[in-house]
């Protein structure tokens, strides 16, 4: 498939259109959604209009937008007015909002064509898309395999040649790791930078919408359009838009890079060994590198599953049978509230739900959330103490490539240590990615994860192209 | 070695978030949440009496928005979604006891 | 009333305002009492997945008013969730504000020159409304529940004032005291009976200087002649109960209006756990000494100060007419007064009337214009209405509106104004020059000519004394 730049550009000039380019794009759907459960909606009526909307604005010669005609698949935790928005979860089946994300109103803007609603781990809580109410979605480079989660649909999706771009969200890793299980780059933006109105909340605090793509240049495009202040959502930041593409061959001579032990330690061999190779390849581009050492992402996980589920438990107490979604009748409302989230939240969901309103709860809020957040201003300082001294790190996404379903399911802690690389950023607000470099096991993808401080996702994406011109792929 | 948390605890918890949870489902919850707060008990190592929790990471404050008045969504819109409804509102069973 | 043996009531009041804004607390819905069910909701206010906060920056100027009227620190704050589930809670949780407060401390003077310390006002968005179906409409007994989300997200300041409330006439004395000031800030329009404004009081009772007993928390107060009745009577049920060797349950309680008496709503468990936590959705608040400033220069003089202002007119004032001095202030009614003052009348019958005869009618107000209102009492003033004459023409002008002079006139009141009764004579005097030349000469007969032509054009509405001293003044 091409570049949503290149698409972009045909459509604009006439050697393509935007309804073709959708055809194209629901051929690709059809022919493998059914195997691989990528698409839990598929808008077909939707995507025709804004196809022919934008190919009427070239059609009078007017700019149709950066994304003009690129088929895009949104993860269905985003509102899309009129279209079913489930979070994978059976309370949510048959909802239709009223309303849209902010994103998807500047995706439209962009001349982007919405194709469908991807699959998600239920409510975004997972590392697999395996908790998913409708059924798994399978990896397309080896469909024994998960394409990991919670966004494991939306990665799909452009992994498997469906759309070359797709929307997902980070809360403790949920870009960047299917980005790493599928081959993608993979961007969790600074928290703020990208409006979450709309964005069906997991965990206020650490979540960021971003994009999936298969090259560096089609990441930082989407991410300049998804980008920028939003008065809607009172944590966005100030600034407008960020300027990305521009920066995209900045390099990296002169740039100091710490590789940080605490984001290797436990990786598997091949993992490592490709982080080393990354390390090779940006100190040959002109880097230095530093190795480096912050014990305070240790505590990131503990940390993680505390204030994340503590926000969730919140966040989810709305699902409650009176005002949409699913009900089952009861007698009284508390007994129909029970039996409706009982019957309509899976178990992961549920799981999450009890450890959140344990660790909120009266006489154990200081010794598990209150102590949470005071650890995570800990590694927030312990990073900044870092980026005094150098100016991005480099780490691995996560531990393992794309592994089999069901290896991790049975127990959650053994799924929730798959998020040990990716969890620190998010709960420092900071920005971070994921590149494809180098192949593992049975020819499976491995991610590389840079990582900077708030607001310099034009360094991250500048380094992530020499990775990705090293690597041999565009 | 006492577990971090007893089963009537999680019971508890069950009822304050309204989820009703089998005699099955309550052991594995009692195992599995007990795992994550052993887990999380290496934070305890930690003295941070002096550390304060952060608000938002790059310092936001005083977000706030003009009072004017915007269009309202369609109540029929609305209504067509809920699970039950009646005279324009929104119906549930009844209410047994008297809010907080 | 006093408590008996020595028992004495000690009281705490939880004032409840709903704020003007024009639009909501964290969305652009329209903040208007009375609209058609569920018309004035959106993703925010209906808490639908997704949607997200935004303050008002009125509402936060508003607190800010209040906070300064009494005498509050405006404090650096933050925003809470307070987590339970209940129908009326599009979120099932409510965005509170909860240990940092935007108002701390601070303290309210009452007329009778006590103080009662406030501990803190916070903001918080209002809930839904439900109305029941089946039984008595009464939550007790319903079948089914209906659920209006249009006061959902109102902003709401919580007002806390300390427990040093001593009795219920204190208590109906800071409830007016702290009403006058809400309505002077602009933040409220106090009405209590429509609910903008809410008071929950909790009382508990002692022997002096022994430490505090169990308090009950008491809703359900919809006037102030509720509140102060349901006060005594919940002090009186707690000396009842502890003379009895029983103990106080620690509970919300309903006050019951028709029946005159509180019962159990709703046991207070300690575990009321709202699990409150830091809202991650809002960033803080800290407005700036620039920021309070302008506030503060926008704040207009408090009740307080305007009672001041117009007592200072009286000379030696009575109690009584302080207490009209109150109700004047309290009613808004002072520049009625002032202006009629200006024009003429005098001070103490401007007062007495606007807080008895105005006050009255007070929901009229609006029908009777300063001019009317000054012209009516002239007219006391200069004999041409008795006080009783008077009292009915400012009832008639509260009612209809109108023209004090013909009003009078209408009633059959005899007198008329001298402006329009000079003209009367002067038009006369034009036309009979003879009998005015004769008069001017002395003789003192025409005098009852004139007397009787003025009877004749104004169908004997003339006051003849009037008329005679007329032509004297004249000759």
């Amino acid at each position: 498939m091409r570049t949503a730049v290149q698409i972009a550009s045909d459509v604009k000039s006439g050697a393509s259109s935007a309804i073709r380019e959708l055809s194209l794009s629901l051929d690709a759907v059809r022919a493998r959604n059914e195997e691989l459960h990528v698409f839990l909606y598929i808008d077909q009526e939707g995507a025709r209009e804004a196809a022919a909307r934008v190919d009427a604005v070239v059609a009078k010669g007017d700019d149709a937008g950066p994304l003009a005609g690129v088929p895009i698949a949104i993860k269905d935790n985003m509102c899309q007015r009129g279209v079913p928005t489930t979070c994978a979860s059976k309370i949510l089946e048959g909802w239709r909002p009223p309303y849209s994300a902010t994103v998807i109103d500047r995706l439209l803007a962009a001349g982007a064509v919405p194709v469908g609603k991807t699959n998600l781990d239920e409510f975004a809580m997972g590392s697999s898309t395996e908790n998913s109410a409708f059924g798994p979605t399978r990896n397309p480079l080896d469909p024994s395999r998960v394409p990991g989660g919670s966004s494991g649909g939306s990665a799909a999706a452009v992994a498997a040649d469906m759309t070359p771009l797709s929307v997902g969200s980070d809360t403790g890793g949920s870009i960047r790791q299917p980005a790493a299980l599928c081959g993608l780059v993979g961007v969790k933006p600074t928290y703020g930078l990208v409006s979450r109105y709309g964005l069906i909340a997991f965990a206020s605090s650490l979540d960021q919408i971003g994009p999936f793509a298969k090259t560096v240049t089609d990441a930082a495009t989407l991410l300049e359009v998804l980008a920028g202040h939003d008065p809607l959502d009172s944590t966005s930041l100030p600034e407008p838009s960020p300027s990305l593409v521009a920066h995209l061959d900045d390099g990296v001579s002169g740039k100091r890079i710490g590789v940080v032990a605490e984001l290797i330690d436990g990786a598997d061999d091949e993992v490592v060994g490709a982080v080393h190779r990354a390390m090779d390849v940006l100190r040959e581009a002109g880097a230095s590198i530093v190795e480096l050492s912050i014990p305070e992402l240790r505590l990131g996980l503990s940390a993680y599953y505390l204030i994340a589920p503590a926000e969730a438990s919140s966040n989810l107490a709305r699902f409650d049978g009176v005002r949409y979604g699913l009900r089952v009748n009861a007698d009284d409302v508390a007994a129909m509230n029970e039996a409706t989230r009982t019957a309509g939240f899976g178990a992961e969901v549920k799981r999450r739900i009890m450890l959140g309103t344990y660790a909120l709860s009266a006489g154990y809020y200081d010794a598990y959330y209150g102590q949470a957040l005071k650890v995570r201003t800990q590694m927030i300082e312990a990073f900044a103490r870092a980026y005094r001294d150098v100016d991005l790190l480099i780490g691995a996404t996560t531990p393992t490539v794309a592994f089999a379903f069901g290896e991790k399911t049975s127990n959650p802690m053994a799924m929730y240590l798959s998020d040990v690389f990716t969890i620190p950023t998010n709960l420092a607000g900071e920005a971070a990615l994921s590149v494809p470099f180098g192949t593992g096991e049975a020819g499976l993808p491995i991610g590389v994860q840079l990582l900077g401080p708030g607001r310099s996702e034009a360094q991250l994406l500048a380094a992530a192209r020499v990775l990705e011109l090293a690597d041999g792929r565009s | 070695m006492s577990p971090p948390l007893t089963r009537e605890e999680v019971a508890h918890v069950a009822q304050l978030a309204r989820l009703c949870l089998s005699e099955a489902e309550l052991d594995l919850f009692t195992e599995q949440l007990g795992q994550v707060l052993e887990h999380a008990s290496d934070m305890n190592s930690l003295n941070l009496d002096n550390v304060v929790a952060t608000a938002h990471p790059y310092g936001l404050v005083n977000v706030v928005r003009g009072d004017e008045v915007r269009p309202s969504l369609d109540r029929d819109e609305v209504l067509a979604m809920a699970p039950d409804a009646q005279d324009g509102r929104f119906a549930v069973p009844r209410i047994m006891g008297e809010a907080p | 009333m006093t408590l008996p043996n020595g028992w004495q009531m000690v009281v705490g009041l939880e004032v409840h305002t709903e704020l003007k804004t024009a639009s909501k607390m964290f969305c652009g819905c329209a903040n208007v009492f009375g609209a058609q069910p569920n018309t004035n909701i959106c993703p925010v206010c209906l808490g639908l997945p997704g949607s997200l906060p935004v303050l008002n920056e009125r509402a936060v100027e508003f607190a800010m008013a209040i906070g300064l009227a009494l005498h509050s620190n405006i404090a650096p704050s933050t925003f809470h969730r307070k987590n339970y589930f209940y129908p009326d809670m599009p979120k099932d949780f409510q965005i509170s504000q909860h240990d940092l407060p935007i108002n701390v401390g601070g303290y309210l003077d009452l007329p009778d020159a006590s103080r009662v310390s406030i501990e803190r006002a916070h903001l918080e968005e209002d809930t839904g409304k439900s109305t029941h179906l089946g039984g008595t409409g009464r939550l007790k007994g319903a079948d089914r529940s209906l659920v209006d989300y249009n006061r959902s997200g109102v902003p709401l300041v919580e007002i806390v004032s300390g427990p040093d409330i001593r009795s219920s006439a204190q208590a109906r004395a800071y409830a007016q005291e702290l009403r006058g000031i809400l309505i002077a800030t602009g933040a409220s329009d106090g009405r209590m009976e429509e609910g903008s404004m809410r008071i929950d009081a909790n009382v508990s009772i002692r022997k002096a200087n022994a430490p505090f007993g169990t308090r009950c928390e008491i809703k359900n107060l919809n006037s102030l002649r509720s509140l102060q009745r349901a006060i005594d009577y919940e002090a009186l049920r707690q000396v009842g109960l502890l003379e009895g060797g029983g103990t106080v349950r620690q509970e919300t309680r309903h006050w019951d209006e028709n029946l005159g008496e509180t019962s159990t709503m709703r046991i207070k468990e300690d575990a009321d756990d709202y699990r409150y936590f830091r809202e991650p959705d809002l960033v803080d608040l800290a407005p700036d000494q620039t920021w309070q400033e302008r506030v503060r220069a926008g704040l207009p003089p408090m009740p307080a100060e305007r009672r001041q202002k117009l007592s200072a007119r009286l000379s030696h004032p009575t109690s009584a007419q302080l207490d009209a001095v109150e109700v004047v202030i309290d009613l808004g009614l002072e520049e009625l007064v002032e202006r009629a003052v200006d024009g003429g009348a005098e001070v103490t019958l401007a007062i007495s009337r606007a807080a008895n005869e105005l006050a009255a009618s007070i929901d009229n107000i609006s029908n009777l214009s300063s001019e009317s209102f000054t012209a009516t009492l002239l007219m006391e003033q200069r004999g041409e209405l008795s006080a009783t004459q008077a009292k009915t023409v400012l009832c008639e002008l509260l009612a209809l509106g109108g023209d004090p002079q013909a009003i009078a006139v209408a009633m059959g009141y005899e007198q008329l104004s001298s402006g329009s009764l000079g003209a009367t004579v002067a038009t006369l005097i034009e036309q009979h020059p003879d009998e005015w030349a004769r008069f001017c000469e002395g003789d003192e007969k025409l005098a009852q000519f004139f007397v009787g032509q003025v009877m004749r054009l104004t169908n004997g509405q003339a006051n003849g004394k009037s008329v005679i001293a007329e032509l004297q003044a004249r000759r």
